[in-house]
Parts: C-alpha cells; sequence; structure tokens
C-alpha cells in the first residue's frame, strides 16, 4: 500500500487517546414517527468501535443492520441516543457539518455495486476527491489509479462502470470507499451478491487496507465463515446489538 | 478523463446528459425548435419594422414646422362686451391661405443650435398647374435650398434623367408627370397659380420616388422661384428638419415648440398608424415569446425530473460519498442552463437557415428581396442567454428536489 499517494484535501484525524473511533449511546431509530405507522427498529443500541477495528455485524434480515449503518455513517440521524464519531458528537451537527465529516473520515461500499455509470472505472475511484476539491487534479488520478492497482483492475479502469462484472465492480466500490484514505469505512453486505471467489476477493481486499493503514471497518455479512475472519462480531437481533 | 479546469459540478452535469442521449437529443431539439422560432420571427419583425422606417424618413424629414393654422372666431356682439353669451354666432373655418413662418430665418438658427438637430432646411410649397400646350397638371410645388434639403431627402439619387442642380429657372419633376405631359430632360413648362402668377421654367431632372403618386405630384424649385410663383416673398411655409436620434423626434418637437412657439409634428406623432401596428405586432411578438419560453421551461423542467428520478441512487450514493447538497443542487441547475443553452445555440442557427432561406425565396415580383435582413448580434446574444436563464429557473424545482433527496432512501432505490 506503500505506492498509494495520500487523498488530496482528506482531513487528518488527530489520534484520540481511547482510539475510540465510533461511540453509540442507547441510540434509537424509529421509522414514521408521528403516524400511525410508526416503527422503532433500533432499540437502545451501544457500541464503541476503536481504531483498527474489524468488526462483523450479523443478524436476521430486517433486524436493522443496514439502520444501524447508516446511522453510523451520518447518513440518517437517531431518534434517540448520541453518536460520537472521532470524538465528535454528532447530534447537533447540521447536514453540512455531516457531509464534511462523511467525505473526509468515512468510506462507504454498499451491497448493490453502487457505481456511477456515467464513469469510468478510475473516475468512479476519483469521484470522492473530485466532490471535495471541487477540481481534478494529477495527483488525484495517480491516487485513482494506485487503488485500481490494488484491486488488481488496471487493466479495465478506463472501462465504463457498467460495463465491468459484479466482482470487479465491488473491487472498484472497495478502492472507491477508500479514496480519501477514510479512518472509517462502512460496508454493507458488500459481497452478498458475489460468487464465494469475488466475495473472498473483496474481503481479503477490506481485510488488507484494515491491517496496513488501520482503517477501522464494520463489515456487515450473513456468512459466518467470513465472520469468523474478523476480529469481533456484533450480532443485531430485533434491534438490539450483542456480542 | 477530468480535465483540472473544469469545476466537478460541470463534469457530473455534463456526463449525466451525455448518458441520457436520445432523452437529451429530444429536449435540445424541442428548446432548438422553440428559439428558433422566436430567432426567425423577431428578425423578421424588426427587419420589417427597420425597412417601414427606412422607407418613410428617405422620403421625408422628421420634424416639419408649420405656421400656425387660422383658426374660427365667433362673431360676438360688441355692445354686450360683458356679456359672454354669444348671439347668432357663424362659425365657419376660414380658408386656408399661404402662411409664412413668422421670423423663419431667427427659428431657423435657433433650432440649428440644438445639439439633436443636423439639417434644417427652409422650403416654400404651395399648389400650382403646369400647362404644356392644351395638357394641364395640378402639381404641389416645393420650393428648396437644395444643399439642406438633399440632406434631408437624398433627391439626387432618385434622379433618373438629367441632374438635380437648380437654378432660379430650373424644375424638377417626377417620371409620372413627364409622361403624361411628354416632356423631358430640356423642356420647358408653364406653371402658373390660383393668384395669376405665370413663370415659365426648365425641366433639369427627372426623379423616381418610388410612389406613383407622388411622381405624378411633386414637383421641386428653387425657393426663390417658388416664393414669388406663390406670391410669398421671403417666407416660408415650413422648416424641415433632421435629427440624430429618429426615435428621439418627438422628444425634439415638442422642445422646439417650446422653445420657438412654432407647431413641430415629429415623423413619429405623423406615423402613429405605423406605431399602433408596431405597438401590436410588438405585444404579439412578446407574447409570443412567453409562450415559446414557458413550454421550453417546462419541456427541460419534465426532463429533468426525469433525470432525478433516474438518477436518485447516484444522488445517494454521491452524497454518501460527501458531496453535499449545494453540489447535487448545481450539478442540476447546470444540466438545465446547458439544455437551454445548446438548444439555443442550434435554434439560433436553424433561425438563421430560415431566415437565410426567407431571404432567397422570399422575393418582389421583380427579383430583388422583399427588404433587407440584417443580423443582429444582440438578437442571437439575447435569445442565447434568455435559453440559458430558462433552463436555470426550470431546473431549479428538480434540482431542489435532487439535493434534498435523502440519501438512505435514495440508495435502498
Ligand atoms: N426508511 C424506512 N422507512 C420505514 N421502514 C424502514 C426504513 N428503513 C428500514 N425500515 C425497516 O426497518 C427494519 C430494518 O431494516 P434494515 O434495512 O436495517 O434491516 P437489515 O438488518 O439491514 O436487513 P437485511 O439483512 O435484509 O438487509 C425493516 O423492517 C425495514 O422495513
Ligand atoms: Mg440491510
Amino acid at each position: 500500500m506503500a505506492d498509494v499517494a495520500p487523498a488530496s484535501g482528506a482531513v487528518t484525524v488527530p489520534p484520540l487517546a481511547s482510539a475510540v473511533v465510533v461511540q453509540l449511546r442507547g441510540v434509537r431509530k424509529a421509522f414514521n414517527v408521528g403516524t400511525p405507522i410508526e416503527t422503532e427498529v433500533l432499540h437502545g443500541i451501544d457500541l464503541s468501535l476503536h481504531k483498527g477495528e474489524f468488526c462483523a455485524v450479523m443478524g436476521p434480515s430486517g433486524s436493522g443492520k443496514s439502520t444501524l449503518l447508516n446511522i453510523v455513517g451520518l447518513l440518517d440521524r437517531p431518534t434517540a441516543g448520541t453518536l460520537t464519531v472521532f470524538g465528535e458528537e454528532t447530534t447537533t451537527l447540521d447536514d453540512r457539518a455531516l457531509t464534511r465529516l462523511r467525505g473526509h473520515n468515512i468510506g462507504f461500499v454498499f451491497q448493490n455495486h453502487h457505481l456511477i455509470t456515467a464513469f469510468s472505472a478510475l473516475e468512479n475511484v476519483m469521484m470522492p476527491m473530485l466532490g471535495a476539491a471541487g477540481f481534478a487534479s494529477k495527483a488525484m488520478r495517480q491516487r485513482a489509479a494506485g487503488l485500481i492497482e490494488n484491486v488488481g483492475l488496471t487493466a479495465w479502469q478506463n472501462n465504463l462502470a457498467g460495463n465491468l462484472s459484479g466482482g470487479q465492480q465491488q473491487r472498484v466500490a472497495v478502492a472507491r470507499a477508500l479514496a480519501m484514505n477514510p479512518a472509517l469505512v462502512l460496508a454493507d453486505e458488500p459481497t452478498g451478491n458475489l460468487d464465494t471467489r469475488s466475495a473472498d476477493e473483496v474481503f481479503a481486499l477490506l481485510r488488507r487496507f484494515n491491517q496496513e493503514q488501520g482503517t477501522t471497518v464494520l463489515f456487515v455479512t450473513h456468512n459466518p465463515a467470513l465472520a469468523a475472519r474478523c476480529d469481533k462480531t456484533i450480532q443485531v437481533i430485533d434491534g438490539l446489538a450483542s456480542k | 478523463m477530468f480535465k483540472p479546469w473544469i469545476p466537478f459540478e460541470w463534469i457530473v452535469a455534463i456526463r449525466f446528459l451525455r448518458e441520457g442521449r436520445l432523452q437529451t437529443l429530444f429536449i435540445v431539439v424541442g428548446v432548438a425548435i422553440g428559439v428558433g422560432v422566436i430567432v426567425f420571427m423577431s428578425a423578421l419583425l424588426s427587419g420589417l419594422q427597420a425597412n417601414f422606417i427606412r422607407r418613410v424618413l428617405s422620403a421625408q424629414a422628421h420634424i416639419h414646422l408649420l405656421p400656425p393654422k387660422e383658426v374660427a372666431r365667433a362673431l360676438r356682439r360688441g355692445a354686450d362686451a360683458g356679456n359672454r353669451e354669444v348671439e347668432g354666432a357663424i362659425v365657419q373655418p376660414p380658408l386656408q391661405r399661404l402662411k409664412s413662418i413668422d421670423q423663419w430665418q431667427a427659428v431657423a438658427e435657433q433650432i440649428r443650435a440644438m445639439p439633436e438637430v443636423t439639417v434644417v432646411s427652409p422650403v416654400a410649397g404651395g399648389s400650382a398647374l403646369v400647362v404644356r400646350g392644351s395638357a394641364s397638371r395640378a402639381i404641389s410645388v416645393a420650393g428648396i435650398e437644395p444643399d439642406q434639403y438633399y440632406r434631408i431627402v437624398d433627391i439626387n439619387a432618385k434622379i433618373v434623367r438629367g441632374n438635380g442642380r437648380l437654378t432660379a429657372t430650373d424644375m424638377l419633376i417626377g417620371t409620372e408627370l413627364a409622361d403624361d405631359l411628354g416632356v423631358d430632360v430640356g423642356d420647358k413648362l408653364r406653371v402658373t397659380t390660383a393668384s395669376g402668377a405665370i413663370i415659365t421654367l426648365t425641366v433639369v431632372g427627372i426623379f423616381d420616388l418610388g410612389n406613383k403618386g407622388a411622381n405624378q405630384r411633386s414637383t421641386f424649385v428653387a425657393l426663390h422661384t417658388a416664393q414669388s410663383l406663390l406670391g410669398l416673398p421671403g417666407g416660408v411655409t415650413s422648416l424641415e428638419v433632421t435629427v440624430r436620434d429618429v426615435y428621439g423626434a418627438e422628444v425634439v418637437a415638442q422642445r422646439i415648440t417650446a422653445a420657438t412657439g412654432v407647431e413641430a409634428d415629429s415623423w413619429i406623432k405623423t406615423s402613429a398608424q405605423f406605431f399602433a401596428a408596431v405597438s401590436a405586432q410588438t405585444t404579439a411578438n412578446t407574447a409570443i415569446r412567453f409562450f415559446v419560453g414557458l413550454s421550453v421551461a417546462f419541456g427541460i423542467a419534465s426532463v429533468l425530473v426525469v433525470v432525478v428520478v433516474q438518477k436518485s441512487r447516484e444522488i445517494g450514493i454521491l452524497r454518501a460519498m460527501g458531496v453535499s447538497q449545494g453540489q447535487i443542487l448545481r450539478v442540476f441547475l447546470l444540466q438545465g442552463g446547458l439544455l437551454g443553452l445548446s438548444g439555443s445555440v442550434a435554434g439560433s442557427a436553424i433561425g438563421s437557415l430560415a431566415l437565410l432561406l426567407w431571404q432567397r425565396y422570399a422575393r418582389n415580383a421583380d427579383g430583388t428581396p422583399l427588404f433587407p435582413m440584417t443580423f443582429d448580434p444582440a438578437l442571437f446574444t439575447a435569445a442565447l442567454l434568455l435559453a440559458t436563464l430558462t433552463g436555470l429557473a426550470a431546473a431549479f424545482a428538480p434540482a431542489l428536489r435532487a439535493a434534498r433527496l435523502d440519501p438512505v432512501v435514495a440508495i435502498r432505490g
């Protein structure tokens, strides 16, 4: 990984004394609040993630794993409880501040390889850097090319994203999630739609970045074999988390 | 690959539009047709107006100064001066005799000193009878100072035979009159007036004013000749004035009246009918522009609404990557602006093509163009600017919707 240039515009996060990257206290999440169909999905989650941890999230379908990840990733807000990310209490931040914090410190990988089809593989990897800086630069391109090389797709880097196979797209998505050299990567069933071999490849990539860069990873999976290879596993059952 | 000088929002907007292919093409064509119609119609209308104005102003001055009309006065019984009642009044408009403008030399000097005024030319005009053998025709005689008058109406350019140099015994007549009387350059004509004056003048030039009536009736002689013929020694019946800004003529006319007390009519006042027609056309044109603009706006807006739906997943992903609401808003505003701009570029091309075809095929019977058309860069600039602004405005609602998408919902799809 030494050949990957630093992300331009990335905010360097000072190492916390406790090295706690994410802290949830009594986080609740209800949907359709104030309507007859109001449902609480998360019923008070306490959770801390430490720097460099690779943590699996398991649980039955509909138990609230994605909801939890979206809250940790600042895409959604809890209805109650507190969320501290990189030492910053987030419940009082506005959308602008959350977006900025997210952009510079958190990378996402989703289940259905969400690439932007109008762009090539390389351009997709450049996107987060481009969005943050406003203009493209040579350094950006070099960093993206390095990441693409790391996920083994240099030969495909100029293909439009839609023309790649599912496994290739997911590897591009991993490279994109790492573009800003984030302290935290949230992967919501990134291997769910892949065959065993591609799933293994994607998992190995995330694990490698985690070990080489000290990136904290939250990894949702239904696959016990992959979960067994993580540092720890959180079970989300009926909106409650347990180890 | 991304160019380093193109901002993020532009890159995404252009890529989204390019990816839209047919959808983008269709709306651009739609905008282009609308803009093309506006460009063509506007150019045609302003061409027509300019042509009319050119024709009117090549044959007359911008402002005429006229002597006061003699007004009718009621007869009053002198004894009852205190009694305002009018008894047995006989009110009859008096016969309009030829009258000179009082102190016209002083008035002319005063007007000539005004900065807006370019030419002041005195004219002594009246009716007369021209006789040749047994034939006679009623004519109107205009006594002019050629040096001044030709700067207002370029008679020299309209002379078809002979020349426009006028001495005291010379006369210019129109082609129709020449034909009616069977005279040509060098022939002599006897001119008489109702008061009994008779002079003999030599035809030195025959002109074509482009109007049959004018070619039949109008004649020009030297100012002194007309003065003695019409019984107006030293007097003039009008002062013809041209100004720098033809559209400001009415204002100048009013200023002249205020300053000199002489009645002044501008071409704008005497062409009131024309201006009423122009204003009606302009209103209609504005209404058409407005409604075409409206349909362009709705077309762009509806396409962008579709794009927002199509791209909502991608918008969610971009938001997850740290792209702000403001950036998403600008991406979609730009798409609207770019659709408007590219549509108006294509539309200007369509409009120009239509104008060229019009000029080529819409012709007078003799093959000359109906009227010269100018390609006004201001028209195209305005079309581009307005269409781009319309696109931006139309994109506002869809863009706001895109910016406010909940990323969680957008990503779940
Ligand atoms: N925006 C929403 N509005 C209403 N209900 C929602 C919304 N998002 C999620 N839910 C509900 O919350 C519950 C948890 O959903 P979530 O997607 O977090 O489950 P999950 O554990 O990720 O399931 P899966 O393993 O199938 O991905 C589900 O019952 C779901 O229907
Ligand atoms: Mg889920």
